[in-house]
């Protein structure tokens, strides 16, 4: 039975970590591009397994209702984006954008962020979870700079440094919260695992686990893409292959503000240490803020969805700062619609930037005339990403605005605020964009709109009816958080 | 603990933040890289000091890492990529040596002054330890921020990484899961910068940062 309960577990680290090896030695686009997609879809279920059984926690792997939602989403974004991805890349390796070497290398490095980030969701061990979420950095740059054009080398370069810094000060700040363990825990493999840190973090030196939430939240902050931390965020997006922006947002920023909940709910466990709320919460109006203006100059169409993510994950960072049981509910919901909207935005786009042969958004006109597909997708995804009802994401703002005028009114303002500037800026764009006379195209692309149109039907079924065991689960969830 | 054991600790530690002050100045490639050698070597001196006051032997083998990798490995094809480069001239220093030395004691006071009542309960050599790594982390970023190429930014990280395994050995049993794992890392870490170092050569003629700003701002 031991060895049964362990085997969804396992199942979801060796299952990427083997198709990568093995896509590693394979060429030929659709062969792999097809195990690619199948491996993903194993990978999602065995995620979904997790749902009905549950492991018991061992050392260096664990499962619990906290994880387990983020292990779903991102498998499922990694099994629809994979699935986006074979139609995305065949049409890379039509126009001559890349070489069959580039596609296998894009295949191997994709799994192994997969396994990468499987690996950092369900570690028990805080310095595995930081081994991890380096080696998802490390895979993530090399896709980034596939392309090989100076634009596209700058941004993994920029990427590759910035988010070194920030994985460094990560580590730095998991030192300190081994030491602050040590005396309580004793030496050893004991005071960097997850469920007894949380067992005994009462007991913790609070001026060391201070000092260390502020490097775990630079750290991982950096990871999230928070204002001033950001500015490797919208490069890589905007430069590398669009699947890749698509896993960007969706997972990888969720990962690293998984670290962050984590060692927010260590410290809330300490009474004597500082409250990580405030914190987190000014570098979420900041970039909430800072993004919503920012909205307003962009030129390239991938940037400017970029931007709107650094939004949203101020958005989520808010929601978690404030805590309590209606914002930690919010911020997951928040997070699942911003994941799901967002990667359905950049599955619109990449294609719409190879119909159009460019990303230049004063290039794209009226794409609802000329590609009604696409064009009305890339309408509807921007309504949800801009908080319009009927989509999910406007219950998530809703509740994340009107939880915040419940306990702290004036911090409502600036939030309503940055949200107002950040709707302006969309819907103003997304005009221009779908509306009036169509420019010229460059060729025609055998789209894959499934995921796409799936993504967003998902996100505007749980805008009209949340289903009862899912907001139990939730609720259930952001009653942990804390 | 003895006295002596605690003094030659704090020797070593104390001998990093020098050397990272002795980075921070360098203004020629090769005398970058010869200090980032004595750098590593100073840090798997103390690591191996710590492995025997610790009695942890599995230290042992992240000082000789540090040794094999950092003083030797790093070192040799750094100099060969800047051979292949071509790039044998001074870096350009952003702000003079004077404000960037005086920015440099700021940060470790900076340190001192975060660290030491934050592990008060700590033990003493933990305590110096910890303030000494996060100067040498501090100073790297420092370096990092003033250099403009790409080969000196690196060295910057990587001395930033020395710090932290400066810290990582002075926690007392800390899992070898970690130490390993951030000298693995670091080696990954190489390898692609030093793909990427190649690249970029094949497109520009430096391997000067701002030379890819300056791509960034003509696509603008």
């Amino acid at each position: 039975m031991n060895i049964l309960a362990f085997e969804p577990v396992d199942a979801l680290l060796i299952v990427p970590a083997l198709s990568g090896l093995i896509l590693a030695f394979l060429s030929g686009y659709r062969l792999t591009s097809y195990i690619n997609f199948i491996s993903s879809g194993v990978t999602f279920f065995f995620a979904c397994v997790l749902l009905f059984h549950r492991p018991a926690s061992g050392n260096y792997l664990f499962v619990d209702d906290l994880n387990v939602v983020f292990v779903v989403l991102s498998t499922f974004i990694g099994f629809t984006t994979s699935a986006y991805s074979a139609s995305y890349i065949g049409h890379e390796i039509e126009t001559g954008k890349l070489n069959p070497a580039h596609v296998r290398f894009y295949h191997a490095m994709y799994q192994s962020m997969m396994f990468a980030m499987n690996l950092a969701l369900l570690a028990n061990n805080i310095g595995l979870m930081w081994v991890a979420v380096e080696f998802a950095t490390l895979t993530t740059v090399l896709m980034v700079g596939i392309y090989r054009t100076p634009e596209a080398l700058e941004a993994a370069w920029k990427y590759f440094i910035l988010g070194s810094v920030g994985i460094a000060m990560a580590l730095f700040g998991t030192i300190l919260v081994y030491m602050a363990a040590e005396p309580v825990l004793g030496e050893g493999y004991n005071a960097m695992v997850w469920t007894s840190l949380m067992q005994h973090a009462a007991a913790f030196s609070p001026r060391l686990l201070n000092v260390a939430f502020v490097f775990l939240m630079l750290g991982y902050g950096t990871k999230v893409g928070l204002v001033p931390m950001h500015a490797w965020l919208p490069d890589a997006h905007a430069e590398g292959p669009t699947p890749i922006s698509a896993v960007l947002s969706g997972l990888l920023l969720n990962v690293a503000l998984y670290a962050v909940l984590r060692f927010k709910m260590l410290l809330a466990a300490n009474a004597t240490a500082i409250a990580p709320g405030p914190l987190m919460i000014t570098l979420g109006l900041a970039s909430l803020i800072f993004a919503g203006f920012m909205l307003y100059r962009r030129d390239d169409i991938k940037r400017l969805f970029a931007y709107s993510s650094i939004e949203h994950m101020g958005i989520i960072t808010f929601a978690f700062g404030m805590g309590g049981p209606l914002a930690n509910f919010a911020g997951l919901l928040h997070m699942t619609m911003h994941s799901l909207t967002k990667s359905a935005i950049f599955f619109a786009v990449g294609h719409i930037a190879q119909v159009k042969g460019t990303q230049k958004i004063a290039n794209i006109r009226g794409l609802t005339e000329s590609h009604p597909v696409l064009g009305w997708a890339l309408v509807a995804g921007v309504m949800a990403i801009a908080g319009l009802p009927p989509f999910g994401v406007f219950m998530s703002e809703f509740l994340v605005v009107s939880s915040t005028f419940a306990r702290q009114p004036l911090l409502a303002v600036p939030l309503a605020f940055g949200l107002l500037v950040a709707f302006g800026a969309l819907l103003m764009r997304v005009v221009g964009l779908a509306f009036g006379e169509p420019s010229d195209s460059i060729g025609e692309v055998e789209a894959s709109v499934v995921p796409l149109y799936f993504h967003l039907a998902l996100v505007l079924l749980v805008g009209l009816w949340l289903e009862p065991h899912v907001a139990a689960w939730f609720q259930n969830v952001a009653g942990l958080l804390g | 603990m003895g006295t002596l054991a605690f003094d030659v600790a704090h020797l070593f530690a104390g001998g990093l933040v020098l050397v990272s002050f002795m980075l921070l100045y360098q203004d020629r490639m090769t005398g970058l890289i010869n200090i980032f050698t004595l750098h590593a070597i100073v840090l798997s001196l103390s690591v191996a000091w710590q492995a025997y006051t610790q009695h942890a032997p599995h230290l042992y083998l992240t000082a000789a890492i540090a040794v094999l990798f950092k003083a030797a490995i790093i070192p040799l094809s750094l100099q060969r990529i800047m051979v292949r480069l071509r790039i044998h001239r001074d870096i350009e220093v952003v702000g003079g040596v004077g404000v960037t030395m005086l920015l440099g004691i700021c940060l470790v006071a900076l340190s001192l002054v975060v660290m030491l009542p934050a592990t008060a309960t700590a033990d003493p050599l933990a305590r110096e330890d910890l303030a000494f790594a996060l100067s040498v982390v501090l100073l790297g970023l420092l370096m990092m921020v003033t250099r403009r190429n790409a080969i000196s930014q690196v060295i910057g990280f990587m001395s930033l990484e020395n710090g932290l395994i400066l810290a990582a050995t002075g926690a007392k049993g800390m899992p070898l899961v970690v130490e390993i794992s951030v000298a693995f890392s670091v080696l990954i870490a190489f390898i692609v910068i030093g793909i990427f170092l190649f690249r970029i050569r094949e497109r520009f003629d430096t391997v000067d940062i701002r030379e890819l700003d300056r791509v960034r701002g003509g696509r603008r």
